[in-house]
Formats: C-alpha cells, sequence, structure tokens
C-alpha cells in the first residue's frame, strides 16, 4: 500500500480502530502533542477541534497531518526485514600500510566464526570498517566487499543505514534508565515484533546462562555489572538484532561465558567477525585474519592439533574461573587446587 | 589552485549541517571532509554560533579554510537565514567546491535546512532516548540524519535510537559517524559528493519557518511582568483543575 491509500482508511476509519490496527501510531499521536484525543473520531475530526497555530508550529495544516500520518502508516508497515537474506560475505584484498598486496580471498558463510588478530593499531579495526561500510576499492585499504559473491550495488550499499552490522564492543555501556525488560521490551518494539514477551524471556534466560552472577528482570540495566551487561548485549545482538554480521572489537572480560557466547552468536546464523588478544577466542574461530602492517598478512585456518591445544587452554581457563569462584565466596586458595606448570 | 576542468568555478556544493551543543557536528564535519580527500583549500567551513565558539581552532589545525559568525544578541536562526546567502557568495570567491555551514545555537525550535540544499542533522546516542521525538524541524526536515558517540553504547540502544528517529523522520538516510575515529564518515562524504551544486541561494526556500519574533523582549526588555510585554506573545493557561 502506498501513503495515499491510506488516506482513505484514516479519513474512514475512528482513530481507536486506527491506534488498534497500528499500534505504533501513538507514538506519531504523541509527537504531534495530539494526546488527548477523542478515539471514537476520525483524524479529519479530531483536526477540526484542534488549534491551527499548534499544527503550524509543527510546519502543517489539516491536509499536511493527514497525508504525513498517512506516511508515517506506511513507512512502518513495510516489512521490517528488508535485508535479503546474506549466504556470504567475500573479503577481496587490498594494499597494506607499504603499498604491498593483500593476497587474500576469503569467503565467510553464516554459522562460521573468523577471528582477527595482530598487534595493537595494526589495521584490525580498519578491516571491521571496510566490512561495515561494504568497502569497494574506495577506502584507503583499497579493499573490496561482496555479498554473496556479487558487488553489492550502489543503493542497497547506503540504504541498509548501518542495519547489515552489529557491533559489540568492549567499551560499550548502557545508558538508558530502564529495567532490563523494560529495555528488551523497547528493542523488541523497534524491531517490530508483535508478540515481543517470548522473545524477552529468552534473551533475559540466555543472557543469565552467560552470566558468572544471575540478574532480574527488573534491574536496571545501568546498575548491570561489567559482566552482566555484556552478557546482556550478546544475547540481545544474537537473538533481537536484526543484523547477519557481527563485528567484535574484544570480548575478554571477566564475568562472561566467552565460550558460550560465541556459540549462541554462531547458532543463530551469524556471521561472526571477532578481533581478539585472548588466546581462547582466536582459537575458537574456524580460521583466522593475521594483521600486519595495515595488511592481511595470511589466514590460517584452525588445525586440529590446535584444537587440543585449544582444549588444554580451556582447562587452564576453567582452573582460572574456579579459583576466581573461590576468592569470591570468600574461600582458601589451596596450592593443590592449581596443576602443576612447568617452572621456566 | 588546482580545479576540474568540467566544474564550474562559479558554483559549489553547499551543505548544511545542525545538531544540539556537544553532539559532534565538528567531528563529523572534519572527518568527512577528510575522507573526502579533496585538495587543501577546496573544502571550506562557516560556522554560525551565539556567543563564544572555539572549534575555529580545530578547523585551523586541519588547514581548513573557516570563518566564525557569532549571532550575539540577534535570534541565532534569523542570524542563520541573513547570512547564509553572504557565506555562500564568500565560499564562491574563495573557489571552494564545498563549503558547510555548521549551525549551533539554534533552539529546538529551529532548523537551518534550505530546500534543494543537502541537509544534515547531528545527534548523538548519549543524549536520551526521547531526544529525537524533541528536537524538531532541525531533524524533522533534514535529509541525514547522523548519530554519533555510537561506539560506547549498545548495538540495542544503536537500534532503538535509530528507531526514534525514524518514527519522527521516516524518509531521512540514517548514519552512524564516530566522531573519533572517522568510522562511517566516508559514508556521509559519498552523500556529500553529490549534493547539489548551486551558483547562489537567493530565491530558494527555507524547509521551516524562523520563529515568530518582534516582542518587547526581542528589543532589549528585561523586566518581567505584563506591563513590559508587547508584541508577538503566547500566553500559557495554567489549569487550576
Amino acid at each position: 500500500m502506498k501513503a495515499l491509500d491510506y488516506v482513505a482508511e484514516v479519513s474512514t476509519v475512528p482513530i481507536g480502530d486506527i491506534l488498534i490496527k497500528y499500534p505504533l501510531a501513538v507514538d506519531y499521536l504523541a509527537n504531534m502533542r495530539l494526546d488527548r484525543i477523542d478515539e471514537s473520531k476520525t483524524l479529519p475530526e479530531i483536526l477540526e477541534n484542534v488549534d491551527e497555530d499548534i499544527l503550524e508550529e509543527f510546519g502543517f495544516d489539516r491536509e499536511k497531518v493527514i497525508l504525513h500520518f498517512c506516511e508515517f502508516l506506511e513507512a512502518f508497515s513495510q516489512k521490517p526485514d528488508f535485508i535479503e537474506t546474506i549466504s556470504s560475505i567475500t573479503i577481496l584484498g587490498g594494499r597494506d600500510k607499504a603499498g604491498n598486496h593483500e593476497m587474500i580471498e576469503l569467503t565467510i558463510t553464516p554459522g562460521e566464526v573468523v577471528s582477527i588478530v595482530g598487534p595493537t593499531g595494526s589495521g584490525k579495526s580498519r578491516l571491521l570498517e571496510d566490512i561495515e561500510c561494504l568497502a569497494q576499492r574506495d577506502t584507503p585499504t583499497e579493499r573490496q566487499i561482496l555479498i554473496n559473491g556479487s558487488v553489492p550495488d550502489f543503493n542497497k550499499r547506503f540504504s541498509t543505514g548501518g542495519k547489515l552490522v552489529a557491533q559489540l564492543s568492549q567499551n560499550m555501556n548502557f545508558v538508558m534508565d530502564l529495567s532490563v525488560q523494560e529495555f528488551l521490551e523497547m528493542h523488541a518494539k523497534s524491531r517490530m515484533i508483535s508478540e515481543p514477551s517470548m522473545v524477552v524471556e529468552k534473551c533475559f534466560e540466555v543472557a543469565n546462562s552467560l552470566a558468572g552472577e544471575k540478574f532480574t528482570l527488573d534491574t536496571k540495566v545501568t546498575q548491570l555489572s561489567g559482566g552482566q551487561s555484556r552478557s546482556l548485549m550478546i544475547a540481545d545482538t544474537a537473538l533481537l538484532s536484526s543484523s547477519p554480521i557481527i563485528l567484535i572489537d574484544e570480548l575478554e572480560n571477566a564475568g562472561v561465558d566467552r565460550r558460550e557466547a560465541v556459540k549462541i552468536l554462531v547458532g543463530n546464523e551469524k556471521i561472526v567477525l571477532m578481533s581478539t588478544h585472548d588466546p581462547l577466542l582466536a582459537l575458537r574461530a574456524d580460521k583466522r585474519i593475521v594483521i600486519k602492517n595495515g595488511g592481511v598478512a595470511k589466514v590460517i585456518e584452525t588445525t586440529e592439533e590446535e584444537e587440543l591445544t585449544l582444549r588444554k587452554i580451556e582447562a587452564i581457563d576453567s582452573v582460572l574461573l574456579d579459583i576466581r569462584n573461590q576468592l569470591r565466596g570468600g574461600g582458601f586458595v589451596a596450592k593443590e587446587s592449581i596443576p602443576e606448570f612447568q617452572e621456566k | 589552485m588546482t580545479s576540474h576542468p568540467f566544474i564550474d568555478v562559479n558554483s559549489m556544493r553547499l551543505i548544511t549541517v545542525a545538531g544540539p551543543p556537544s553532539s559532534g557536528k565538528t567531528s563529523v564535519i572534519l572527518k568527512t571532509i577528510a575522507a573526502l580527500g579533496l585538495s587543501e583549500g577546496s573544502v571550506g567551513v562557516v560556522k554560525f554560533d551565539s556567543l563564544t565558539s572555539f572549534d575555529y581552532q580545530r578547523y585551523n589545525e586541519q588547514k581548513i579554510p573557516n570563518h566564525t559568525a557569532f549571532a550575539g544578541k540577534i535570534c541565532p536562526d534569523h542570524h542563520f537565514v541573513t547570512n547564509v546567502e553572504g557565506a555562500v557568495k564568500w565560499g564562491i570567491r574563495k573557489g571552494f567546491s564545498i563549503l558547510v555551514t555548521e549551525s549551533a545555537g539554534l533552539c529546538n525550535r529551529c532548523s537551518p535546512h534550505v530546500n534543494g540544499i543537502l541537509s544534515i542533522c547531528v545527534i548523538d546516542n548519549l543524549s536520551g532516548i526521547n531526544t529525537p521525538r524533541k528536537i524538531g524541524p532541525m531533524l524533522k526536515h533534514a535529509d541525514i540524519i547522523v548519530v554519533t558517540k555510537g561506539d560506547i553504547v549498545s548495538q540495542a540502544e544503536r537500534e532503538v535510537f535509530a528507531f526514534n528517529i525514524r518514527e519522527v523522520n521516516a524518509s531521512a538516510t540514517v548514519l552512524f559517524v564516530n566522531g573519533i575515529t572517522g568510522q562511517g564518515a566516508f559514508m556521509l562524504a559519498r552523500y556529500w559528493q553529490d549534493a547539489t551544486d548551486i551558483q547562489t541561494l537567493r530565491d530558494r526556500k527555507l524547509r521551516f519557518t524562523m520563529p515568530a519574533a518582534i516582542c518587547s523582549y526581542c528589543t532589549g526588555q528585561t523586566l518581567i511582568g505584563e506591563n513590559y510585554q508587547m508584541g508577538m506573545l503566547k500566553r500559557v493557561e495554567f489549569d487550576d483543575a
């Protein structure tokens, strides 16, 4: 339906029924300061009784309000998921800081995890950025990103409005003054999910399963600990974000089950790229991109031997986790609780 | 000065950038100019402000030609519209290929956006979830809404914020730009490149009316009380119920 098609509906149907059919219309009316209205009347009838000066403050006359309202209904009646399914992204190499060609062509599919490793300042974030803006040999690195094996058309590249890529980083915080439940409901509303209670409940459960310490639905998001916040962000990104690609900039934070976190993200058919210094995460990925001097130096596929190494690292990690829990519980850490390591 | 043979030296692209104080306008402009990669001196900035501004230092550091105009006792919105045509003439004389006007100090009632001229509104993620609904014409009539400081809030808050923007201005493009690293500025630069080439602003129309003024306080009255009030006034009726 086009905006004009809504005009007939809006002109004949009482606003109360419109609000039931298009729940978001409440926000539109509130934004126009039309909040205490007789719901048995139609919008044109209501506007008849509104002072023209008030409408003028918003830059409208009565007719324009109706048209604008219909445009609003049109915009929010579109299918929320207009981003087509992404079956792969491909990174074609550009140049490093010295101008040398990067010899890579790497295709990543949903469910795959790729880690990005390299010294600080080597260009890990730049690679994530190239992916975010779907670089077409027009960024400083001259890399090219393909979607589903072909060049994304210009309009798509610019119209997705940051919806292609979700980002998670260590520096992110919650700033809204809402409880966990209100927060998740608000996010679900913005995704236009009609039955939010189920997904909110699921998100909450997953977040709590990742967090070292449990929290409740009525905890304020701003009062969550670092680990709890990170857990909620991961669960929310996996289950409520529309973006098919997730870029993670560091995830090493105490109080989050990182192994589970990666599993949950991948399990929801996301493409996951994470820049990390953490051996546990780097080796958990299917592949790792090594960045040196602004360019991709190589792509390493995690070998079977490395998977065995990973298990050892995980064992060490869980020993540390145990010790942390003992200390937090006020316990005494016995020397025997730590396995013997060869001293250097 | 190097100029492209096909580009009319008497014309230039104009971009109006507006936004609340400290939302990151200057940082966004600086990063976008860097992303444009044009030769030095081909992009100029006019900063419209109320009383003081320190942004010229940042433009000077980056060797970007700039001019600051203070509204002083004049309403900043009226001051903007009175002088923007002069700014365009200055930019053309200077041979810029792009001129950016940065306006701060405008009240949320107003917007500097002009029909046919690429209009940008900059707001930041930290400013509160309902801010997009409160800003008014500056946001409602913009072509592109740039959201800054997204690197320090959660993905969910970015998505909800963008949603609230869309509720107010469904037709605008929403871009996330990081004013510190410049992430996202590349996309904004692409829009700047496609902005309309103009020779003058004369006879173009503002997208939204300026505030109605001329009351006694406009002309310097400072005393409070009905006896001192004249001209265009709007009185609130306080309910006793």
